[in-house]
C-alpha cells in the first residue's frame, strides 16, 4: 500500500527537517558542491548546511501548499556531510547533492544560477564558498566542452614537445592599430607562438577592432613567412553585444586567423558558451581572459574557488584559460595550482585534499584546454615555469619579451631559446628546477639576446605571500 | 650593458627559416640526440622519421621515411634509422617524431638533421 498524502500545515519550519540527511546515498548523477560555511553566531551548522542546501534548490523560507503538487524528495537538494575546515573554526564544509533534473542540459548559466544564487545573500550566514563542485558524467557530456582541445590545437599549430610561447602587447591602451601591428610582428619574428589583446582591448576610439585584425592579419602572415612557422594572435572579440562579438569573430574567419579572444566572466557564461559553439563551428581556436576572477575568488570565506570557475569555463567552452604562474606577480599557491590545472587538462582527476579537489572529476571525453601562465614571468622563471606546468600550457611573457633591450624579436628569441634549453635539459634527466641556472648560463653562450635578458631581469622577484591559500591545520 | 644588436631575420635568406622545437639551439651532439631519443622511448612513444626539401617544411605532412618503427626500444636503432634517411636524402631536413597513441598526439618532433636550401 502507498503511505498516504502528507496534511498541508502552512508556517516556518527548521530546515534541517527537510535538507539535511546524513545517511544520504550519493549518486553517481547527483551533482555535488562542496560549500565553505560561515554561519551567523547562534546558527548550528546542521541547519545551517540545511538553509543551504534549500535556499539553492527547491526551498523558500516558509511552507507553500504547491510544494504539496510535486515530488519534493525527489526534486530536493540535501546536505548529506558536514567537515571541519583544518586551522579554522569560525566555518566548515558542508556538502550537498542535487538531483541532475534541477539542471537544464548544457547550462553552465543555468547551474550557477542555482548554486550561487540567491543563496549567496542568505541571512542566516555571514560568509559563504563555492569550493568545488562534481560535475557527474551524465551532465558533463550534455556541454560543448572546449571547441578544439590540446591535441587538436596542437596539430593546428604544429607545435609538438615543448610548451607554447606567448606575450600580451603592451602598453594595453593607447597604440595604434598599425603600431601594435608592429609589436605584434616583431615578437613573432622572434620566435614566439602566440601574441595576445590585452583584456581591455576590446574597440576603443584610438584603435578599432577592424583596424587592429587587419594589422595583426599581416603581421602575422610576414612572421610565418619568415620563419617557416605557424603564429597567431589572441584577437580579442569581448564586445558589448552578442551581435557585435559575433561581427568581430567573422571578420577574424575571414581574414584566417587561427585564434580569436573572450573573456568569459566579464562577457559572461551565455556569451562565452555561444562562442564556444561558434569555434567548434569554425574551426577556431578560443583563448579565455578570466577578467573579475579576483572578485570572486580571493576571499577565502566568501565567493567561489577558481577551482569551480575553472570546471566552469571547461564545461562553457574554451581551448587556453589562465591559471596563474605561482611564480611571477599575480596570487597563486604552488598545489593549489597544481589541482586546477589537473582538472583544466586531465581526463579523470581523482579527490586530493592535498590540491584542494574534494571530488572525484570525470569529464569523459570531453578534450582539455591549455593552462596558460602569464604576469610578471621573465626568463629566470623558465625553469620552474617548465616544471611545474608540464607541456601543455602557453608560457606568456609581457614585459619579459617587450622590456628586452635591443626590442621584442630580441626578447622573443631570449625566451624561445631558455624554454627549448629548459626542455632539451628536463628530457635529458635533468632537475630542471635546481639546475636552472646553469641550463640558462650554458644557453646564453650561443644566443646573446638571452644573455642580456638574463642580465636585465636578474634582479626581479615577487616574494608576497599568497592571500588565498589551501586550508590545513595550523602547525 | 652589451652594444644594442640588430636581429637578423629576412625573408630573402632560407637561414631565417625555423622548423619547430629546438630550432632556436645550435644542433644537439650526438649525445645529446641521443638522450632525446631515450627520452621519447622511455615515455613509451612510437619513433618514427621523417624528411623534406628545405624549402618546403610548412606543410602538415612531410615524407614518411618507411613506417613508425613501433615496439622499438633501442636509441641505437632510431639513430640509425635516421642516418640512414639523411644518406639515401642527403639535401633534406630529417625530423625524427614519437607518436603518443594514448594521448593522440606527437609527444615529441625534433629535427636531427638540418638540410641545406638551395
Amino acid at each position: 500500500m502507498k503511505p498516504a498524502a502528507k496534511a498541508y500545515s502552512a508556517g516556518v519550519k527548521e530546515y534541517r527537517h527537510t535538507y539535511w540527511e546524513p545517511h544520504y546515498d550519493v549518486k553517481d548523477t547527483d551533482l555535488l558542491a562542496c560549500f565553505k560555511i560561515t554561519p551567523q553566531p547562534g546558527v548550528d551548522r546542521e541547519e545551517a548546511a540545511a538553509a543551504v542546501a534549500a535556499e539553492s534548490s527547491t526551498g523558500t523560507w516558509t511552507t507553500v501548499w504547491t510544494d504539496l503538487l510535486t515530488d519534493l524528495d525527489h526534486y530536493k537538494g540535501r546536505a548529506y556531510r558536514i567537515e571541519d575546515v583544518p586551522g579554522d573554526d569560525t566555518c566548515f564544509y558542508a556538502f550537498i547533492a542535487y538531483p541532475i533534473d534541477l539542471f537544464e542540459e548544457g547550462s553552465v548559466v543555468n547551474v550557477f544560477t542555482s548554486l550561487v544564487g540567491n543563496v549567496f545573500g542568505f541571512k542566516a550566514i555571514r560568509a559563504l564558498r563555492l569550493e568545488d563542485v562534481r560535475f557527474p558524467i551524465a551532465y558533463v557530456m550534455t556541454c560543448g566542452g572546449p571547441p578544439n582541445g590540446i591535441q587538436v590545437e596542437r596539430d593546428k599549430m604544429d607545435k609538438y614537445g615543448r610548451p607554447l610561447l606567448g606575450c600580451t602587447i603592451k602598453p594595453k591602451l593607447g597604440l595604434s592599430a598599425k603600431n601594435y601591428g608592429r609589436a605584434v610582428y616583431e615578437c613573432l619574428r622572434g620566435g614566439l607562438d602566440f601574441t595576445k589583446d590585452d583584456e581591455n582591448v576590446n574597440s576603443q576610439p584610438f584603435m578599432r577592432w577592424r583596424d587592429r585584425f587587419g594589422f595583426v592579419a599581416e603581421a602575422i602572415r610576414k612572421a610565418e613567412a619568415e620563419t617557416g612557422e605557424r603564429k597567431g594572435h589572441y584577437l580579442n572579440v569581448t564586445a558589448p553585444t552578442p551581435e557585435e562579438m559575433y561581427k568581430r569573430a567573422e571578420f577574424a574567419k575571414e581574414l584566417g586567423m587561427p585564434i580569436i579572444m573572450h573573456d568569459f566572466l566579464t562577457g559572461g557564461f551565455c556569451a562565452n558558451t555561444g562562442l564556444a559553439n561558434w569555434c567548434r563551428d569554425n574551426g577556431m581556436l578560443l583563448h579565455i581572459h578570466r577578467a573579475m576572477h579576483a572578485v570572486i575568488d580571493r576571499d577565502r570565506h566568501h565567493g567561489i574557488h577558481f577551482r569551480v570557475l575553472t570546471k566552469a569555463l571547461r564545461l562553457s567552452g574554451g581551448d587556453h584559460l589562465h591559471t596563474g604562474t605561482v611564480v611571477g606577480k599575480l596570487e597563486g599557491d604552488r598545489q593549489s595550482t597544481l589541482g586546477w590545472i589537473d582538472l583544466l587538462r586531465n581526463r579523470f582527476i581523482k579527490e586530493d585534499r592535498s590540491r584542494g579537489i574534494f571530488f572525484d572529476q570525470d569529464w569523459g571525453a570531453m578534450p582539455g584546454a591549455f593552462a596558460v601562465a602569464s604576469g610578471g614571468i621573465h626568463v629566470w622563471h623558465m625553469p620552474a615555469l617548465l616544471a611545474i606546468f608540464g607541456d601543455d600550457a602557453v608560457f606568456q611573457f609581457g614585459g619579459g619579451t617587450l622590456g628586452h633591450p635591443w626590442g621584442n624579436a630580441a626578447g622573443a628569441a631570449a625566451n624561445r631559446v631558455a624554454l627549448e634549453a629548459c626542455v632539451e635539459a628536463r628530457n635529458a634527466g635533468r632537475q630542471v628546477e635546481k639546475e636552472g641556472k646553469e641550463i640558462l648560463t650554458a644557453a646564453a653562450r650561443s644566443s646573446p639576446e638571452l644573455k642580456v635578458a638574463m642580465e636585465t631581469w636578474k634582479e626581479i622577484k615577487f616574494e608576497f605571500d599568497v592571500v588565498d591559500k589551501l586550508d590545513v591545520a595550523h602547525a | 650593458m652589451t652594444t644594442m644588436r640588430d636581429y637578423h631575420s629576412r625573408l630573402s635568406d632560407p637561414g631565417s627559416r625555423k622548423f619547430g622545437t629546438f630550432s632556436y639551439l645550435p644542433p644537439m651532439s650526438a649525445q645529446g640526440l641521443r638522450k632525446q631519443v631515450e627520452y621519447l622511448l622511455a615515455q613509451g612513444w612510437s619513433p618514427a622519421i621523417e624528411h623534406t626539401e628545405p624549402e618546403h617544411t610548412t606543410g602538415s605532412y612531410w615524407y614518411m621515411w618507411k613506417l613508425p618503427m613501433f615496439g622499438e626500444t633501442s636509441a641505437e636503432n632510431v639513430l640509425a634509422e635516421a642516418e640512414a634517411c639523411h644518406k639515401a636524402n642527403p639535401r633534406d631536413h630529417v625530423r625524427l617524431v614519437g607518436y603518443d597513441k594514448l594521448r593522440q598526439t606527437q609527444g615529441a618532433a625534433l629535427v636531427v638533421h638540418r638540410g641545406k636550401a638551395a
